[in-house]
């Protein structure tokens, strides 16, 4: 079977110096989780796959194939404080952006679509507030606004930056739970995170970046002590969260 | 009471404010709202050359369409040099804005006092362009504007999802494969398309107020983006057509700033209605 992510020789650069160099790497399916310290260039590795910046070398591959090829397998979850949540639209209407290459460009969104983005918002335990204002929502609600917009896009592939940052406990839950139910159906999910605690009982694989790959693989095989101390010890005044198991 | 040609000049100033109005709220989520006043400030040196050119050629001193060509591609070019210079990253784009726009109309104005010093009819009525007259729009002109609101009607109607989409989250558009590009580029005709149509009656100085003020005051008082939609485009036919009445029951004061006060009392009433609401 093709890898669901495959780069090689992947190397971005933000004005010369590079946050990324030579990564090359394949992933499994199932849940991977992929770790460093700030500017180890994790968000940089997903939106350099999605071609939302520009890399100077390198080649990623979904499935065996390319990006345009692939992109209705590929399910993108940007990180939260990245838009304005402010924006007048509600729950359901951001959700339902999901299935835009499934649906006309005018007028409002078909009663197809519309269920289908019903559903994911109540997978993620949202059903009661899918015509509340985005803005009126807490920051955990939103974040799963967001994995339900990601669900809603029916992908095989699932990139997600920080989906777990800053959220409540209810939040975390339903983010892991929505996880194993995602790994059970046989979908991959690569999943920028900053916190080692929840690595050992929740991954199968990690990455371990430090604008290189320090260390992959199976969370028992590469999310050892040494590779956490190389990555989060190569920036000077970064510690891990916790140590490892 | 209210004569064939005033009704003539409200009804064309109503359906330009509510062009401006819809295709604002955009412009607005887009974050490009400031756009408007660059496109507004460039548009001058096109307006001052086409009336020379016309002048040379001996063609009609009071031809609309050339002038509003000339200010069209005087505009484009603005925007294109806005480009240039926030390409690096270096000078970003406020800063490029402010360049590109007293750039422009320092150009202009220049020209304009040339042309004064010339004889004949070339430079009557230039000077409108600055803060407004819509006293003398034709038939013609309103029937302009009214099919230019349409057609941004038309336009946003089409590409209603994807436009929506992609003021709300560039990246995930992008992911999905929206054309983010194309569909910028349809935001700034339709930007360029309203800022021009609206200079003889609003004037460059004040066309960005067109702009902004219905849709930050629909934004205020709304949840939704249609509901937003409607809000800014009735607030900026209201205010189009107040302020073409007031302008021509008193011919001392210019249409743009009639128009622009009168938008203002309704943004002034959408902050109160949200402090309300918020309390």
């Amino acid at each position: 079977m093709k890898a669901p992510f495959s780069c090689r020789g992947l190397t971005v650069g933000y004005g010369g110096r590079p946050a990324l160099s030579d990564v090359t790497w394949d992933a499994t399916p199932g849940l991977t989780a992929i770790l460093g310290p700030n500017g180890a260039g994790k968000s940089t590795l997903l939106k350099a796959a999605l071609r939302l910046i520009p890399a100077e070398a390198g080649e990623v591959r979904f499935f065996g194939e390319a990006l345009e090829a692939a992109r209705p397998r590929i399910a993108y979850l940007p990180q939260r404080a990245s838009v304005d949540w402010d924006f007048p639209a509600s729950a359901l209407d951001i959700v339902a952006m999901a299935r835009l290459p499934r649906m006309r460009w005018w007028g409002s969104v078909p009663r197809r679509e519309r269920e289908a983005a019903r559903a994911a918002l109540a997978s993620v335990g949202l059903e009661d507030f899918a015509d509340r204002q985005i803005g009126r929502l807490s920051g955990g609600q939103q974040q799963r606004v967001f994995l339900a917009r990601a669900l809603a896009q029916e992908a095989d592939l699932f990139l997600m930056d920080e989906p777990l940052a800053a959220v409540d406990a209810v939040t975390e839950q339903t983010i892991l739970a929505v996880l194993h139910g995602l790994a059970r159906e046989g979908k991959s999910v690569l999943m920028v995170h900053h916190d080692l605690s929840l690595i050992t009982a929740h991954f199968d694989e990690v990455l371990i970046l430090a604008g290189r790959v320090v260390a992959a693989g199976p969370v028992r095989e590469a999310f050892t002590e040494a590779s956490i101390a190389t990555a989060f010890g190569g920036l000077p005044g970064r510690a891990p969260v916790e140590a490892p198991a | 009471m209210i004569g064939h040609n005033t009704l003539v000049v409200l009804l064309g100033c109503a359906a330009l404010g509510a062009a401006s109005g819809i295709v604002g709220c955009f412009a607005l989520l887009r974050g490009r709202a400031l756009l408007a006043d660059a496109i507004g400030h460039a548009a001058l040196p096109g307006v001052v050359a086409a009336s020379l050119i016309m002048a040379a050629l001996g063609g009609p001193a009071r031809s609309l369409a050339p002038l509003l060509l000339g200010a069209a591609l005087s505009a484009w070019l603005g925007l294109l040099a806005l480009r240039a210079l926030t390409a690096s990253g270096r000078i970003r784009q406020d800063a490029g804005i402010g360049v590109v726009l007293s750039a422009f109309y320092a150009l202009g104005t220049v020209g304009l006092s040339v042309a004064q010093t010339l004889p004949g009819a070339a430079q009557a009525g230039l000077s409108h362009f600055i803060l407004g007259q819509a006293a003398t729009m034709t038939e013609n002109d309103a029937l302009l504007a009214g099919g230019l609101a349409l057609a941004c009607l038309a336009v946003i109607a089409a590409l209603f999802q994807p436009l929506r989409a992609l003021c709300f989250d560039e990246a995930f558009a992008r992911s999905q494969g929206v054309p983010v590009r194309a569909l910028d580029l349809v935001l700034l005709g339709l930007l360029l398309a309203v800022c021009v149509a609206g200079l003889p009656a609003v004037g460059l100085l004040l066309v960005v107020a067109l702009l902004i003020v219905p849709a930050a005051a629909a934004r205020l008082v709304t949840q939704g983006l249609p509901a937003m939609l409607a809000v800014a485009g009735s607030l900026g036919a209201a205010a189009g057509a107040t302020g073409a009445l007031v302008s021509v029951r008193f011919a001392q004061i210019p249409t743009g700033a009639a128009v622009v006060l009168a938008g203002l009392c309704g943004f002034g009433a959408a902050v109160a209605i949200s402090r309300r609401a918020a309390r």
